[in-house]
């Protein structure tokens, strides 16, 4: 019985990013089993060991030796500090290339499509500058085609993942952070917000759709003849506290919106210097 | 001025509301009806256990024998006790978290997202500041005295107002339960969700000063421990003789000094945003939320390790004695130690990879984390060669350590995923760090401070307790984690956030029902360590070890009986080698009189310590409903005190020699009579605290 | 471990004479405050580093220019300046065993210092808030009143404490603890002076350049 509940359980696997859609998450899932592998001989030894030792050595066995005044050994020293000092070298070498290679500020090879995500309590904005369109919990995108994904915050800190596609960013208010990912092919994805805002947290989900070429260009004109407008007040609706039941979409956007809600929560100048200390950890 | 207003000045922002029984009779849903249920248990509790003091006309016996007291080793048990209570609520309170996500599979479950939010928030906070910080102080007062051959720690005073200090923060966060609601911003209390703006309720204030007071406590214990270990060591015992356990606890300690106070920094200045309309960590009007992730962090990580150092010095001292043999490595096992204290200030960014820094500095942490994986092994290589030739006796204890061994290896198997930059870019946030963290914390810290309750337990109290069910509640214990854990770890890579209180996708519901078997297990441990607890009291006579060396161990705290007397040595020891009793008993240099007793000077009892505690509390709840007047008047009575206590001489009491070498000499009478016992029966009744070695 | 005990552990005090367990008790209780103003100087860098990171978050409140004035900032800090040099006189008139005036004395004109220099700095913030600069205006407003503020209110305590301690030598005369605790109070004054100048360079004179 344990044996199928592992066998079908571990279909939830395929949720996550070690069932890779996009190029990110596949390097993602990569470097992770990558990692699995050197640690496995790290582990290893430890895990064989202690039980082994233990029992080995116990009081019922008589026929083990027994030193009781033996506590230094330069060799063996040698073992417990060196070869982790070097595994630890060569992971960290290997961290360095791919803490740059997948940073999320990195743009992918191609031309990226723009999009702006605002987190609200408890929905997510997805505005297309260039296109002048806005979603609500629904983020669509061009399959096979790099999206440059802007983020901030119009409410309390938010984080969000997509798990199959690509890692999290903090978005923040008055601040703008960024992430870069692809979708490889067609599909809907789960997207979410993962860090604690209210009692809408766990409603706080969306729709990820990567739509081929030609999908995504029908889509674009379906959702430019609605009429829905977001301006100032249509998003001073929509930032209020509330989950939604479906998603929303707006045919035309304010030009500008996204810039002006990272200002409105930084009255003056100083909001560059936020958002260059959330690139740089520091005063700019 | 009208009645309100009258009321408003005596009970602040008090009204009906805040009781959680009138919420339920207002709303009886499942969710409100727990809320009320949790606060008539702490009602019920608080006055069953009253009147049961007074029954047992108790008062006066706690008030000067307990509360009252300086004595290092009654603190140290007071901080275990006040573990045990706090451990118990917390631990309901993750079963609870546990039959929630695993019931509310498209489903509402058992509690609404305010008070699963709560629920995460004060198991979360409990277990840290008020299970796992007054445990490892506990045993720290209670053991390194002992095995540094001091009569008290450096401040015995000060002792006692750090333990009320905490006691005060606890009390604030049971009464929370019974008068408004507590925090749903989760331990860590980020901003700016905890701001007025988006919280204006009492649940950010109740943690503020709940974590305050606990801060400022754990401060205090801090410099006094630090001072103890610098100033207090018997003659002959230089800093490479002292016990494992002393280094453990020195660098904690000065972890402590140096970690507390950005804590405590950053939960006054987000109290000065609440309270004073500042601007700290608010969105706009130039705050900045950022500041408070680095200064929380910069007291968390410091704090992790703050928390395992000491698990790591039980494992040290269990290992060693459990395997009648010398620790391996001692000096390596120090460098290790060191290295762990001081790298622990280097990683604090690694809790917000997410936050948008550049890849470098990313890296940069990721790799500092990476290298204190470094030191962490060695360590546990040096407990496994400490077995090695030894003769390895599998007591419960022994048991936790070698389950910590295996467990805490895996948790540094996905310490080190979650310490590359790319790999948590997809784990943060989910239960995959959850999981991580409580395999660091029960694997590593919690085996410990229980394996320590149960090694040391004999010493203070002067009976063994009972084997079996210390069996059982190791088996409750690690069978109880992974099965809680590991499905966390499944469901975090499968992307499933954590403190969400309802879930979607019905795949996870195996993993989750799993998971929530897990946390029943773990919550079996806690019951049958209570069930060992009354069975060993029970039986308390036949387990008797009053000459007090039950498991022939090697330090000093091993070398006086059980329990000590309260001015632990009758003379100061002299100590020439690491191990110093382990030698001296194979030396014939054990279980002698003093050349000379002498009358011993000794803190006296003092009310101060308590005043202070209680009147913090009091001071944190005026605060909390702004009730000005009690904050105030709370503030005086604490200035006060502390003044009042500077122009008090009469401080200390002698107890004269006469006393001591009557004492002394009927334990060294104890233990000629006593029959030395062979390893093999060290768990039977013949047992008497004398250990019969070979030289 | 200390089997010939050097005479003198504490430029501070005269032990000599004492017992040995009292000069170790002395020796501990003494570093037990070293290691406190250790755990205050963390307290104190990360008010600094708070500071530091907000100064540009004006948020169209008064910005630092606007607000500080050098002239006070600069007789505060001769204030808190001479106030030390009068504390180690008492210190040296308390390690002198010298007659118990000069101590009060000194005790007294560094208490009328500390005074001087807290109320020139409530008569600072009170100028200030009356031009509009009071700590909810911005975030810079804020640290500033905190970091400054948490000083002055160290000064507070320190004074608070410099009036126990007239009392107790009025009342008690100089037994062991009162010294301990004046030096201790020592430590602690001189501590804040070292924070009141890193105030003055980091908060005033920077702020000034800006």
């Amino acid at each position: 019985m344990a044996l199928c509940l592992m066998l079908g359980g571990c279909g939830v696997l395929h949720r996550g990013f070690l069932s890779p859609a996009g190029p990110v998450a596949a390097a993602t899932r990569d470097e992770f089993l990558w990692i699995c592998l050197v640690m496995l001989f790290v582990i290893g030894p430890v895990v064989i060991l202690a039980p082994l030792m233990a029992w080995y050595y116990r009081l019922a066995n008589t026929r083990r030796v027994y030193r009781p005044q033996w506590g230094f050994s330069w060799p063996l020293e040698g073992l417990i500090w060196i070869p982790p000092s070097l595994i630890v070298v060569g992971l960290a070498v290997y961290l360095w290339r791919d803490t740059h290679r997948l940073d999320p500020y990195r743009p992918l090879p191609g031309q990226a499509i723009e999009i702006q995500a605002v987190a609200l309590d408890w929905k997510w904005l997805f505005i297309y500058p260039t296109e002048g369109v806005a979603t609500v919990n629904r983020l669509v995108i061009p399959a096979g085609r790099p999206v440059h994904l802007s983020l901030t915050s119009g409410t309390v800190m938010q984080s969000i993942l997509m798990p199959r596609l690509v890692g999290q960013i903090y978005a923040m208010a008055g601040m703008r952070t960024q992430l870069n990912f692809e979708a490889d092919a067609p599909g809907t994805f789960l997207g979410e917000n993962v860090q604690f805002n209210g009692p809408g947290f766990q409603d706080q989900r969306f729709e990820v759709a990567a739509l081929g070429a030609q999908a995504f260009g029908q889509w674009l004109t379906a959702i430019r003849a609605r009429p829905e407008r977001l301006d100032a007040a249509a998003y001073a609706t929509l930032a209020r506290r509330s989950t939604l039941s479906h998603p929303l979409a707006f045919g035309a956007v304010a030009p500008g919106l996204f810039g002006r809600i990272i200002a409105e929560t930084v009255r003056d100048g100083a909001h560059e210097g936020h958002a260059l200390a959330a690139r740089g950890m520091g005063q700019p | 001025m009208n009645g309100p207003d009258i009321w408003h000045i005596l009970l602040g922002n008090l009204g009906w509301g805040a009781l959680p029984f009138v919420r339920a009779w207002r709303d009886p849903s499942v969710s409100e009806l727990i809320g009320a249920a949790a606060g008539s248990v702490v009602v019920i509790g608080a006055v069953a256990v009253l009147a049961l003091l007074t029954w047992a006309k108790a008062w006066r016996y706690l008030w000067t024998e307990w509360a009252t007291s300086l004595d290092h080793k009654k603190i140290g048990i007071m901080y275990i006790a006040l573990a045990g209570v706090m451990l118990t609520r917390a631990l309901i309170e993750a079963v609870l978290i546990r039959t929630q996500q695993a019931t509310a599979i498209n489903a509402p479950g058992l509690v609404e997202p305010g008070h699963f939010a709560q629920l995460f928030t004060t198991h979360g906070s409990i277990m840290i500041f008020f299970m796992a910080m007054p445990f490892l102080t506990g045993l720290i007062n209670y053991v390194v005295p002992l095995q540094i051959g001091a009569r008290d720690m450096a401040f015995p005073y000060l002792n006692s107002v750090g333990l009320w200090l905490t006691v005060g923060g606890a009390a604030l966060m049971m009464v929370s339960l019974v008068i408004g609601a507590f925090s749903t911003g989760g331990w860590s209390g980020y901003p700016p969700y905890t701001e007025l703006a988006f919280n204006p309720g009492v649940g950010p204030d109740y943690w503020i000063w709940a974590v305050t007071l606990s801060s400022v406590g754990s401060t205090t214990a801090g410099i006094n421990i630090a001072c103890t270990i610098y100033k207090m060591r018997a003659p002959g015992m230089g800093w490479m003789r002292m016990p494992m356990f002393c280094w453990t606890s020195l660098c904690t300690a000065i972890m402590m000094i140096f970690a507390m106070p950005p804590l405590t920094v950053a939960t006054l200045l987000l109290a000065a945003d609440r309270y004073a309309g500042m601007h700290f960590f608010t969105n706009g009007h130039g705050g900045d939320m950022m500041n408070y992730v680095n200064l929380f962090w910069l007291f968390g990580h410091p704090e992790v390790y703050i928390l395992i150092l000491p698990a790591f010095g039980v494992y040290s001292e269990v290992v060693s004695a459990f395997s009648s043999k010398e620790l391996y490595g001692y000096t390596s096992l120090v460098i290790a130690t060191a290295a762990i204290a001081v790298l622990s200030f280097t990683v604090w960014l690694h809790h917000f990879f997410t936050m948008g820094q550049s890849a470098d500095v990313n890296a940069a942490f990721g790799i500092a984390t990476m290298a204190i994986g470094v030191p962490t092994g060695v360590k546990i290589y040096d407990w496994i060669w400490t077995m090695f030739r030894g003769r390895v006796r599998l007591t419960p204890p022994m048991l936790l350590s070698i389950a910590f061994m295996v467990t805490f290896t895996l948790g540094g198997f996905t310490g080190i995923i979650l310490a590359t930059p790319p790999l948590d870019y997809v784990l943060h946030n989910t239960l995959f760090l959850v999981a991580h963290f409580h395999n660091m914390l029960i694997g590593g810290l919690l085996y410990g401070l229980i394996a320590g309750y149960m090694y040391w337990f004999p010493k203070a109290f002067g009976f063994r307790l009972n084997e079996r069910w210390g069996r059982i509640s190791v088996v409750c214990w690690v069978a109880g984690f992974y099965l809680a854990f590991m499905p966390l770890y499944v469901l975090g890579a499968a992307g499933m956030a954590r403190r969400t209180q309802e879930v979607f996708d019905p795949a996870f519901r195996p993993w989750l029902l799993i998971a929530l078997c897990g946390a029943a297990t773990l919550f079996a441990g806690l019951i049958s360590l209570f069930v060992q607890l009354y069975v060993s009291i029970r039986d308390r006579h036949a387990n008797r070890v009053p000459v007090g060396d039950p498991w022939d161990a090697r330090g000093l705290e091993w070398s006086v009986a059980a329990p000590p007397p309260e001015w632990n040595f009758a003379s100061i020891p002299h100590v020439g080698r690491l191990d110093a009793f382990y030698w001296r008993k194979r030396n014939e240099g054990a279980y002698h009189p003093a050349d000379h007793y002498h009358d011993i000077e000794l803190p006296k009892e003092s009310a101060c310590g308590v005043i202070i505690g209680v009147a913090a509390a009091a001071c944190g709840f005026g605060l909390v409903w702004h009730i000005w007047w009690m904050a105030a008047l709370s503030l005086f009575v604490i200035f006060v005190t502390t003044i009042a206590r500077s122009f008090m001489r009469d401080v200390t009491k002698i107890i004269p020699a006469e006393t001591v070498e009557a004492f002394d000499r009927e334990w060294l009478a104890q233990a000629r009579a006593a029959h030395p016992v062979p390893r093999q029966l060290e768990q039977s009744e013949i047992n008497e605290g004398l250990a019969e070695w070979i030289a | 471990m200390d089997r010939v005990a050097p005479p003198l552990r504490h430029p501070g005090l005269n032990l000599a004479d004492d017992p040995r367990d009292t000069r170790r008790r002395f020796e501990s209780d003494v570093f037990g405050f070293w290691i406190f103003l250790m755990s205050d100087a963390v307290l104190f860098a990360l008010l600094f580093a708070i500071y530091g990171t907000m100064l540009r978050g004006t948020a169209g409140a008064p910005g630092p220019a606007d607000v500080f004035k050098i002239g006070p900032a600069f007789i505060e800090t001769l204030l808190l300046l001479t106030s030390s040099t009068t504390f180690g006189m008492a210190s040296i008139a308390l390690k002198r065993d010298a007659g118990a005036g000069a101590l009060v004395g000194w005790l007294i004109v560094t208490l009328g210092l500390g005074l001087a220099f807290l109320g020139m700095e409530a008569h600072d913030f009170v100028t200030m808030a009356a031009a509009g600069a009071t700590p909810e205006r911005s975030g810079f407003l804020s640290a500033f009143f905190v970091l400054v503020g948490m000083h002055g209110l160290h000064v507070t305590i320190g004074s608070i404490w410099l009036c126990v301690m007239l009392l107790q030598l009025a009342t008690i005369g100089r037994d062991r603890g009162v010294k301990l605790n004046l030096l201790r109070l020592g430590l602690f004054w001189h501590f804040l002076d070292v924070i009141w100048i890193a105030i003055f360079s980091v908060v005033y004179l920077q702020g000034l350049i800006r």
